[in-house]
């Protein structure tokens, strides 16, 4: 457990937070910019020294009114939003660095070592070469390989993928993705990006002005109707499943997700492969009767929650829960009327698209 | 075009000099730089000032200051006679006291100006990476620094090399002991013998030129990449 009680006073900047984080998993810390969550993690890190108050990490204090653990003391691994190599060494060099100074129970108790660093983010071929030489897209892999070298208890990210473009962004994310599946750290992740937060996250905390908004698993806290902060368009929720049954013919897979079947195109996952769908709310429409002669595919029985306002006065949120899974739908406010939609009320959902993340 | 035995000695002397006074600024300097880089104390614009004051005050009142300090009635001078060393002006190391002082700029802002173009980033990379505040100094600041420190070697010792002023009102003109090649120089034109005169200060013309060409023509980031 990652325990977070700080506050900083700064001249047009409050920082006010009182959170548990779950040490395991992935946890994003999501807001927009300016909302404090670069700063949190600086100071989680130690980076930032302005901060009052008490922080924790799985029972050892890492800060207090008297106690102040130096970065280079704390068990982290940071990657920076630019990679931050070092220029005068070589990729190598630069692996090397934190790693010959990483404490050496620490190596041994880990899963993971330099080599599986290099291996998962497919780095081997660079290892000679200058950071100079490199793309943005190859320095961003070799700091993460950095940061995991020096075998942390806890893995720091500040929006590892900002800087980088789409085609570079893809690159990275299935590593990303292996780091979450392999890695047994627990992981603190910012980002402004929802599509990141729900391909990578498992726990989710939502800041705006230097607060905690929500915070909470995922899917819970993604359902949420009174969040101030919506995700506009991305606005949706996800699911995680495994696959479960591949259809050669129409190019499909079925993912199961508890007693739920949602078909999606077929990615070349294996079947049994854990696979998480996402589902954004506009996608998501609501019918009496499960229609015969449409195109969709997938159409669930769900029973209407809860409903709540959108951005736009013509739109509602509607929360449904599939299965004891909240799922969000958009509808206009009309509709909503006009299918006297309530709480409690049995319908049936047509997803129009789902995507396999 | 021969010189003279006075002439190398001379020059003999003012490169032991501009060496040993190089050596001590990369010591005294580097501190100094690293400090004013990154503070944000109040003290910074002032001690910023002082190191910068040699630029702009006349040898002769930064000498006619240090002269009067090392003297037998200055604190310095105090000291140094207590400590049985003697006194400092009229030797060789009065001379080196009084460069370093008249050199430190050329030394501090080069080296400031590199540790401030490193940023805190790779600092605090480095300090992420298990890396301790005296670590990340030699092993990471100094390294990116390094051009910097070239220029500033570079520049201080050629600066030492061709101090006049701060030499004639501590060191005098004691041969073998102070007199450097400037002062010779001006022994020459004061003795009228304009031939010597030439010899030597073509050789400080050449030697000038030579260190200048070296030091613009030195790209640090060539052959890295």
């Amino acid at each position: 457990m990652i325990y977070v009680g700080l506050r900083i006073e700064w001249p047009g900047f409050s920082l006010d937070v009182d959170e548990q984080l779950p040490a395991r998993g992935v946890t994003a810390l999501f807001g927009h910019s300016g909302s404090g969550k670069t700063t949190l993690l600086r100071c989680i890190a130690g980076l930032e020294q302005a901060a009052t108050g008490r922080l924790s990490f799985n029972g050892d204090v890492w800060q207090d009114r008297d106690v102040w653990v130096p970065t280079h003391r704390r068990p982290i691994g940071y990657v920076f939003q630019e990679p931050s190599l070092f220029p005068h060494l070589t990729v190598l060099g630069n692996l090397h660095y934190g790693q010959k100074r990483s404490r050496q129970e620490d190596r041994q108790a880990a899963k993971f070592n330099l080599e599986h660093a290099i291996d998962l983010l497919g780095i081997g071929h660079l290892l000679k070469r200058k950071p100079a030489a490199l793309s943005g897209g190859e320095r961003q892999r070799v700091g993460m390989a950095r940061a995991l070298a020096v075998s942390p208890k806890l893995l720091l990210m500040d929006e590892p993928l900002a800087a980088l473009d789409l085609a570079r962004k893809q690159e990275i994310l299935p590593y990303l993705e292996r780091l979450h599946d392999d890695l047994e750290i627990p992981v603190l992740y910012v980002s402004h990006a929802p599509d990141e937060v729900a391909r990578l996250a498992d726990h989710l905390v939502v800041m705006e002005g230097g607060r905690v908004l929500a915070s909470g698993p995922l899917n819970d806290t993604l359902a949420r109707l009174d969040l101030p902060i919506r995700l506009g368009e991305d606005a949706g929720v996800v699911l995680d499943g495994h696959v479960a049954e591949r259809d050669e013919r129409w190019h499909l897979l079925r993912v199961a997700c508890c007693n739920t079947s949602l078909w999606v195109r077929d990615t070349g996952a294996d079947l049994g492969d854990h696979a998480r769908v996402r589902i954004l709310a506009r996608d998501v429409s609501i019918a009496h009767e499960p229609k015969e002669g449409t195109s969709i595919l997938n159409t669930l029985p769900a029973r209407v929650v809860s409903l709540g306002d959108d951005a736009h006065p013509a739109l509602s949120l509607v929360k449904l829960a599939v299965d004891g899974k909240p799922v969000l739908s958009r509808v206009t406010r009309r509709s909503a009327e006009q299918l006297g939609l309530a709480p409690g009320q049995q319908v049936w959902i047509q997803i129009k698209a789902v995507a396999l993340l | 075009m021969i010189l003279s035995d006075t002439d190398l000695e001379a020059i003999a002397l003012t490169l032991r000099l501009a060496a040993v006074t190089t050596l001590i600024l990369f010591i005294v300097g580097t501190p100094i730089a690293w400090w004013l880089a990154r503070t944000r104390s109040r003290w910074k614009g002032p001690v910023g000032a002082v190191v910068a004051l040699p630029l702009v005050l006349p040898p002769s009142v930064l000498g006619f200051y240090l002269l009067v300090t090392m003297g037998p009635n200055g604190p310095v001078g105090w000291l140094t006679q207590t400590l049985g060393i003697g006194l400092l002006p009229f030797t060789f190391w009065g001379l080196v006291v009084g460069s370093v002082f008249y050199s430190l700029p050329f030394m501090v802002q080069p080296v400031q100006n590199a540790f401030e173009a490193i940023g805190e980033r790779p600092l605090e990379a480095a300090a992420t990476l298990r890396a301790s505040p005296l670590d990340r100094f030699f092993t990471v600041a100094l390294p990116l620094a390094l051009p910097g420190f070239v220029t500033a070697g570079i520049l201080s010792f050629a600066h030492t090399v061709g101090e006049f002023g701060v030499v004639l009102m501590i060191g005098g003109n004691i041969p073998g002991e102070t007199r450097v090649a400037s002062v010779q120089i001006y022994d020459y034109v004061e003795a009228l013998e304009y031939a010597d005169a030439h010899r030597l200060s073509a050789v400080l013309l050449v030697f000038s030129f030579v260190v200048l060409l070296a030091l613009y023509a030195w790209r640090p980031d060539r052959g890295t990449r």
